[in-house]
């Protein structure tokens, strides 16, 4: 199986010192950052607010030196598998792309268009980024939930979710 | 027995005509919700957090326990009748499982994990309740110094499961960690991590790293690789459990309840390591190994009632030490704390009504799932063809539901994207999902006991020093450098099953068309198996 996506690991193995920056980038902002708070007058001992950070941005460090020579030496982190993954391909970046426009569509929507609109545009830009092209049935099944779920919500759960261009209406 | 007393107490809480009710939506939903493929039981209970925003403690945490149950079992159908590999847990119950349905046994297969399921749910739920009452009265005489070790403990375990990567391990426990301590400081009030922004204040809800790293995380990693050739679905068919599958049955379903049980109770990393032991032990004590690997009715019924048991024991940690040893017993201890219930051995105490209607729930949600899993298998196989461009829709769509009833807020919607971001992160480089979240979710709490046992002492570090909190730490210490220690053994000391175990589990992640996915760190653990 590995024969046919030579390319996807040896990429994957490249990249994968981009996890390694990340931890050690990641680590260093958390010491930082502990270092710069103010000293605390009712910490008794040596464990104030600084303690845990410090240690936490040390683990981060060390891990991500530990993660990079790992790597230098052949390791390879082991891709998760599940029963609708493929794995022998590369990463599809152009569905990844759109699902995550279809997500920030509806964070930026929800306030102004209300949930009824923004979920629904959520799930059919979600669902024609997956490969969906009934793009009629695609609205409808997209109204019927954000509509069903917006009543089930604010009715049967007594949470509010924002009604937008629709009060009134529903 | 004040127990069995208490036991009596909870049916009378839990057979009540509402949570009776609740209990059945439970387990109802979480088979549904388990059988789609890609969701497993972690993501099942996140995707209905939000509920308990709603509904009472007694009655969630009930129909949560339902769930729980059915979320597994519901998996389990998913690998008997699904021709891929699934998610760790069940992936043992594929090899045999799936075998057995391709030779027209699949309504015998997944009627030996039914009723497995339920013998060894239902014997862990008794040992549970029989063990949790005297687990909380000794917990409740540990001080905030040996809680703190025992953390560390937690910690250190669920990042060293045997045949994964430690690094990626202790990686994960720190993304997790540093997550914890965005907010304000509960001791000193300063805003660590907050960069200024008042949203991050309050610290990060849980809810939203729940949802981002389990949901949208998988969501989006499974959208990357989705597997566009058409699934095979074997039917379920019809036919019994002849008289020979029972007899060959009933010894696995207790076997695997001993196996599973214990390791659910100690935090190791979830249901993988037991149920390929159970596995390994009936391929080994069988009369029929030459059928294993063709459909051995033993190897389902061995890992699926282990799977179960396994489950029934990590809630002996989770109700009497707050400590969750899985993905899924992590996301219930976050139903909890949503209520501003904190488990930990004052719970038997403070909560009793709840407790027990919890742990008696679990026997009838245990019943509820035989009575609906035997007949209705060939309706739950119909969710497997929901088309999975609206199951990976669907659960984007959900989650952002979920995550933005927290806190009406859609800043919490990108942070969920973010944390979503991460989880597709950790997938793809192989870092393990549950010690993120069990920093998550534990971190914070071991800072406020370890600087609690020092205020205790008067900001001595001797305060920390307490003849248990060092048994941990020994055993801590052991536990990072077991590599070097196994070395030191003699060779036979490693037990033979165990060590075999460990190899099934790698063999199968390599059979998954890995095979490069080897670290480094797991090559020199290779070399040490020879003896």
């Amino acid at each position: 199986m590995t024969s046919a996506a030579p390319g996807s690991t040896r990429e994957q193995g490249r990249s994968e010192f981009g996890v390694a920056l990340f931890l050690g980038a990641l680590g260093v902002l958390v010491i930082v950052q502990a270092l710069l708070l103010p000293e605390s007058l009712i910490v008794r001992g040596p464990v104030g607010p600084k303690a845990v950070p410090l240690v936490v941005g040390t683990l981060l460090v060390i891990v991500a030196v530990v993660l990079a020579v790992d790597i230098a030496r052949g390791g390879r982190g082991e891709p998760e598998g599940g029963e609708d993954v493929d794995l022998t391909g590369r990463s599809d970046w152009a569905t990844m792309a759109l699902l995550v426009a279809a997500f920030a569509a509806n964070a930026l929507l929800i306030e102004s268009l209300g949930w009824p609109i923004s979920g629904a545009i959520l799930f059919w830009g979600a669902a024609f980024a997956l490969g969906s092209r009934h793009y009629v049935r695609d609205v409808v099944i997209a109204l019927v939930l954000s509509v069903g779920s917006w009543y089930l919500f604010v009715l049967g759960l007594g949470i509010a979710l924002p009604v937008g261009v629709l009060r009134g209406i529903l | 027995m004040g127990a069995l007393g208490e036991l009596l107490n909870g049916f009378g809480t839990a057979l009540s005509p509402e949570n009776l009710l609740y209990a059945f939506l439970g387990v109802l939903l979480g088979t549904a919700i388990g059988v789609l493929p890609g969701i497993g039981p972690a993501m099942t209970l996140a995707l209905l957090l939000p509920l308990t925003y709603a509904l009472p403690v007694t009655s969630a945490l009930i129909m949560f326990a339902g769930i729980y149950y059915g979320g597994m079992y519901g998996g389990s159908t998913t690998s008997i009748l699904l021709n891929t590999p699934g998610e760790s847990a069940s992936v043992v119950t594929a090899i045999e499982g799936n075998r057995m349905a391709k030779r027209g046994r699949a309504a015998q297969a997944l009627a030996t994990a039914a009723i497995g399921s339920f013998v060894a749910g239902t014997i862990a739920t008794l040992l549970l309740a029989l063990l949790a009452p005297t687990v909380a009265e000794i917990a409740l005489l540990i001080g905030p110094a040996d809680f703190f070790a025992i953390i560390v403990l937690a910690f250190i375990a669920v990042t060293s499961v045997l045949g994964s990567s430690r690094v990626r391990g202790l990686a994960a426990l720190g993304l997790g960690l540093t997550i914890g301590l965005v907010g304000i400081d509960a001791t000193s009030g300063q805003q660590r991590l907050t960069f200024g922004i008042p949203e991050l204040a309050d610290g990060i809800d849980i809810v939203i790293v729940a949802v981002g790293l389990f949901a949208v995380g998988e969501a989006l990693w499974t959208a990357a690789h989705l597997r566009r050739a058409p699934i095979q679905i074997i039917p379920v068919g019809s036919g019994h459990m002849s008289r020979d599958d029972w007899r060959r049955s009933w010894k696995p379903w207790l076997r695997g309840t001993a196996i599973g049980f214990p390791f659910g109770a100690v935090p190791a990393g979830g249901a993988e390591i037991p149920t390929f032991l159970s596995y390994v032990t009936e391929r080994k004590l069988s009369k029929h190994p030459e059928e294993f690997g063709h459909g051995a009715i033993e190897g389902v019924a061995g890992p699926e009632a282990t799977n179960n048991a396994s489950a029934a024991g990590g809630l002996v940690p989770l109700l009497t030490l707050g400590l969750p040893t899985t993905a899924t017993a992590a996301i219930l201890l976050v139903a909890i704390q949503t209520y501003g219930i904190e488990p930990g051995p004052r719970l038997f105490d403070t909560e009793p009504e709840l407790v027990w209607g919890l742990i008696a729930s679990l026997f009838i949600g245990n019943t509820m799932l035989l009575v609906l899993n035997l007949p209705l298998a060939p309706l739950w196989a119909r969710l497997l063809r929901i088309p999975r461009s609206y199951l990976y829709a669907g659960i984007l769509f959900f989650s952002a539901l979920g995550a933005y009833a927290v806190n009406a807020s859609p800043f919490d919607l990108f942070l969920l994207l973010a944390i979503g971001g991460l989880g597709f992160m950790m997938r793809r480089y192989g870092l393990p999902v549950l010690p993120a979240i069990i920093g998550v979710i534990l971190g914070p709490f071991a800072e406020e006991r370890l600087r609690t046992a020092l205020q205790i002492s008067d900001g001595d570090l001797g305060g920390l020093v307490t003849p248990l909190s060092v048994t941990v730490y020994v055993i801590v210490v052991l536990v990072l450098l077991w590599p070097l220690v196994r070395r030191l053994l003699p060779g036979k000391a490693a037990v033979p099953v165990l060590s075999e175990a460990a190899h099934e589990v790698e063999e199968s992640h390599s059979h998954h068309g890995l095979t490069e996915s080897v670290s480094a760190e797991r090559g020199v653990g290779g070399e040490d198996r020879t003896p």
